[in-house]
Parts: structure tokens; C-alpha cells; sequence
């Protein structure tokens, strides 16, 4: 069946008609590289600047401030390779949490490769960060501290401001990965202090392939893509004009009405939470209840599995994710979901849905409706909930 | 990124469920891996199986190589379902994705021992089962670190 219910908006978005439309001329009839004098290369570089200060005026930051990308995880290497090797005279220990993505986890294990120290700080069961922990971590060598805005899968919003303020106090470097945070946050970085700030435009309805990283003026910084003179010197490659075009657009638009989309995803999130709280047993949802994502919903069903969970929702047309490891293609469950305490029984069991712009509230209902078979299916038959249900008895 | 049959197997499965009087239940895999596979054979005097049953809590490919495999095994002889392997259960399926090969194993495991189970009761020896140990954790899985 094909999906017509999507619930996968923290995975990626659908471009939007008047991003598309912004886009479409740069790739054929102002093709022109922006590096050229000429006329068509001017209007890349005009259309490319226009980006730029439409993303800045999105972060409260400075045009020059922000420098385009291949994507989110582009950004976060850039921001945390980067920041370490520059740093490297100051000393050698980043500080990050266990919730990162994979594009912070796994650069900061590289990192640890080549010398750095790492520490990963544990969270608790809603998946928040502590500011004592970040304080007790920090030693004289800590060059960067890495902590994520929001979290991907279970949605929690860190206390970005007090963590900023306490590597502020110490004269660290700090970064954030608010890829999943903007377009659904309000982002002032001069209010929250942040140095370095990653996003992606195909999470908020802009194309796939272009993200930027936002660098406070003055922040020490090593290039991760060497070549020629773009982005000041500091990202080489020829610019991907149409996607930054794209991103700039989608960057405008998402922070237009921010106000009231994040109400209405709230709105629609906790109806479906409570929907699917209320009507189906043995669940619980997992993360904060409200220092969360507007769109996030994530929920463990216990005594089933997520890939099987997403196969049957697949074929009622309802595209969701899960934190089980059968549909990471890794082996081991969700590390974030593991991170927070849960089992990895409950984390197998996790279904994430994330609603967007062109969720309704119809859709929540057919979800919440069709969920409930599919789950009963699954546990009639799973010899765990036969235990539980002889207990019960 | 499974196949027709797969799904069938997994949206329809074959013999859900438990025999009350079975002969033989095996039960195999752990809820930490995210998958348990437990097997009911019905065998007569004869040494032949008339009926199974199996209960799986697991992904897709768990559901529809359990259901795959009931249905190759039932009728069978003892002595023959224990020749069942995975690979023959996944050709029965037209194939599973690389990744999800491993699923498989569980299948074959929980009729081997449903089997074990069964023949230790009644002090029978089968050849097949030489090594076997159906508490040999279900680790096939877990053996290498992710980079």
C-alpha cells in the first residue's frame, strides 16, 4: 500500500511548493557558478547571500556567522573535528551526551582515536541532560562541549541556555546539533550563547543534501573541507546553489508562524498520545512529556516488537519509525532508549511518529483507530503477553 | 524490503498458537535480542508430527519463518524436521534480506528444541541433536561490536 499517512517527519520532509518553485531556476537558467564574474554566476552568489541572511535572521545571528553545508551531520563533524583541532593546544577532553546522533557519537569515537578524550554524559529517564553532571565533567583540558537541542527519537529539549551558560562560564567552546530543534524551536543564539549551532534544510520542508553551521564569530575552527576560496574559506565546493536556495526559503517559512505551528503540532501530539495511552494497555511513552518536540510522539508497546509494529502499519498506508534494532540494521536496540533506562524489551517495542505541517488532525484519529488491532494481533501472538495475561487472570 | 511471501507469512501466519496436550515445546531467543520462538509439536506413536503450533514475539522475518517452518515440518517424521535448516526455511520464503537472514536461525532452533525437549523426556537419542543445546544463548547475533 502506498503511504498516505506519514508519520515520519523527523526522518524527512516533503519539499514544499514555494521552495520548490524558488529552487527550480537555479538549475538551468541561473545555473552560473557563483565563483563566476559573470552575470548568471552573480545571481548564484546574489541568490546564495539572500540564503544566507534568511537563516541568520532565523538564529538572531549574523550573516557571516552562518556557512552552508552538505547537511546536518556535515555540520556536526565540521563543528566538532573541527573545534577539536583547532583547540588542540588547550587541551584534549570534549564532553558530549549519550543521546547524540550518530554524527556526533560516532566523530566524537573517532576523535578518541586520535588522541582525544571523550566523556558522555548519562541522562535521565526523560532523557535530560544534567547541568551538575555537564559542571563535574568539565576539567582543565575541555576544549568543546557537544550536547544536542532536541533529541530525534524521543523529542526531549535539553536545557540548552544553562548548559550553554555554564561552557560560557569556563570559556568553553560550546556546539549544539539543532537539527531536530529548528524549524520546531525558537532559536536565538545570542540569547542562548551557543558558538556553534548545526542545522538541516530537509527537516523543515527544504531539500535533501544542504545544511548549515552556524560559528560565532571569533570561535576557533579548523576547515573539514579543504579546496577553494568558498564560504569564506571555510567550506570548499562549488556551492549546491538550488538546495541553499531551497534551505533559505524553507528556513523563512518555517519561522513565519512559529509561534502557531508549534501550537497546533502540540495540539495534534497529545491527542495522540493520550489516544494511544488511553485505548491500548501495557504502554508508555517515552521522553518528556512536555520539554518535547512539538511533533514527537515515541511509545513502547510491550510484548511486541517495532519492525513488526511498522511492517503492519505499513500496510494500513502509515509510515512511522521504531527504535527496535530489527529496523536500525544495527544489532542492538536504540542506544538513546537505552540511555533513558529502558529495557531493551521496551526499546524493541518502541514506535516513533512524528507529525509536520501536513498532518491533520484526521489522520491522528485513523492512526489511534488503527493501531489498536494491529497491536492485539501482534500480542495474541507473543508468548510474553500470554505470561502476562495468565498473571492477570 | 521483504517479498510477497514474507509478508503473507507474517500478515497471515500459519499455525498461531498453542496445543495444550503437545508432545514437544521448545522455546528459544530472549525478549534482550528482541525475539523469542516457542514450538508445539503434536507427535503420534509413530514418530510422526500432526500438528504444530508456535507463539513468536519478534520482527517480521521472525513471524513468517516461524509460520514457514511449521508448515515444512507438519506431517513430517521427527527424524526429518530435524534436517530442517534456516537456509531451506528462507528458500521457502523466496528469500529474506541479507540483514535479516539471521532471524531464520530462531526457526530452525525451536524445532530442534521442542525436539531436545522431547527426546530427553523419553530418553530417546537422535543423532541430529549431538551439540545441540537449546540454552545456548541466542547470540548469533551479538558477537561483533558496531564500529
Amino acid at each position: 500500500m502506498c503511504t498516505q499517512f506519514y508519520f515520519d517527519y523527523a526522518a524527512t520532509t516533503p519539499v514544499k511548493k514555494e521552495v520548490l518553485e524558488e529552487m527550480l531556476p537555479f538549475f538551468n537558467a541561473d545555473f552560473g557558478n557563483p565563483s563566476s564574474i559573470y552575470n548568471i554566476g552573480r545571481r548564484g552568489k546574489n541568490a546564495v547571500d539572500i540564503a544566507r541572511d534568511r537563516i541568520a535572521k532565523t538564529l538572531n545571528s549574523k550573516s557571516e556567522e552562518i556557512f552552508f553545508t552538505g547537511g546536518g551531520s556535515e555540520s556536526d563533524n565540521w563543528a566538532i573535528k573541527g573545534v577539536a583541532f583547532a583547540n588542540r593546544d588547550k587541551g584534549n577532553h570534549i564532553i558530549t551526551s549519550k543521546i547524540e546522533h550518530h554524527a556526533v557519537l560516532q566523530t566524537c569515537k573517532y576523535l578518541e582515536r586520535e588522541g582525544f578524550e571523550v566523556t558522555y554524559l548519562s541522562v535521565d529517564k526523560y532523557g535530560l541532560v544534567s547541568t551538575d553532571d555537564l559542571k563535574n565533567a568539565i576539567r582543565d583540558n575541555t576544549i568543546l562541549i557537544s550536547i544536542m537541542y532536541a533529541n530525534n527519537e524521543i523529542g526531549t529539549i535539553q536545557p540548552i541556555k544553562e548548559l550553554a551558560g555554564i561552557a560560557k562560564e569556563k570559556g568553553i567552546i560550546f556546539h549544539t546539533d539543532a537539527v531536530q530543534a529548528y524549524g520546531n524551536e525558537i532559536i536565538d543564539v545570542e540569547d542562548l550563547g551557543i558558538d556553534l549551532l548545526s542545522v538541516s534544510a530537509h527537516k523543515i520542508y527544504g531539500p535533501k543534501g544542504v545544511g548549515a553551521l552556524y560559528i560565532r564569530k571569533g570561535t576557533k575552527i579548523h576547515k573539514l573541507i579543504h579546496g577553494g576560496g568558498q564560504e569564506k574559506m571555510r567550506r570548499a565546493g562549488t556551492e549546491n546553489t538550488p538546495g541553499i536556495v531551497g534551505f533559505g526559503k524553507a528556513a523563512e517559512m518555517a519561522y513565519e508562524n512559529i509561534e502557531e505551528h508549534i501550537e497546533r503540532l502540540t495540539g495534534l501530539r497529545d491527542k495522540l498520545i493520550d489516544g494511544i495511552i488511553t485505548k491500548i494497555e501495557h504502554t508508555e511513552l517515552n521522553g518528556h512529556p512536555t520539554k518535547r518536540l512539538p511533533g514527537n510522539v515515541n511509545i513502547s508497546f510491550e510484548f511486541i516488537e517495532g519492525e513488526a509494529l511498522l511492517l503492519s502499519l505499513d500496510m494500513e498506508g502509515i509510515a512511522a519509525s521504531s527504535g527496535s534494532a530489527c529496523t536500525s540494521g544495527s544489532l542492538n536496540p536504540s542506544h538513546v532508549l537505552t540511555a533513558t533506562g529502558l529495557t531493551h524489551e521496551k526499546a524493541h517495542g518502541s514506535l516513533r511518529l512524528t507529525l509536520g505541517d501536513f498532518t491533520t488532525e484526521d489522520e491522528i484519529d485513523y492512526v489511534i483507530e488503527k493501531l489498536q488491532p494491529i497491536v492485539n494481533r501482534l500480542r495474541n501472538m507473543s508468548p510474553l503477553y500470554e505470561n502476562v495475561r495468565g498473571k492477570d487472570e | 524490503m521483504y517479498n510477497e511471501k514474507v509478508m503473507d507469512h507474517f500478515m497471515n501466519p500459519r499455525n498461531v498458537g498453542e496445543i495444550e496436550d503437545a508432545e514437544a515445546i521448545g522455546e528459544v531467543g530472549n525478549p534482550r535480542c528482541g525475539d523469542i520462538m516457542r514450538m508445539y509439536l503434536k507427535i503420534d506413536n509413530n514418530d510422526v508430527i500432526t500438528d504444530v503450533k508456535f507463539k513468536t514475539y519478534g520482527c517480521g522475518s521472525a513471524i513468517a519463518t516461524s509460520s514457514m517452518a511449521t508448515e515444512m515440518i507438519k506431517g513430517k517424521t521427527v527424524k526429518e524436521a530435524l534436517k530442517l535448516t534456516n537456509m531451506a526455511v528462507v528458500e521457502a520464503l523466496d528469500g529474506l534480506p541479507p540483514a535479516k537472514v539471521h532471524c531464520s536461525v530462531l526457526a530452525e532452533r525451536a524445532v530442534k528444541a521442542a525436539i531436545y525437549n522431547y527426546a530427553k523426556a523419553r530418553n530417546l537419542m537422535y543423532e541430529e541433536l549431538e551439540g545441540f543445546d537449546p540454552n545456548d544463548g541466542h547470540d548469533h547475533h551479538h558477537d561483533h561490536e558496531e564500529e
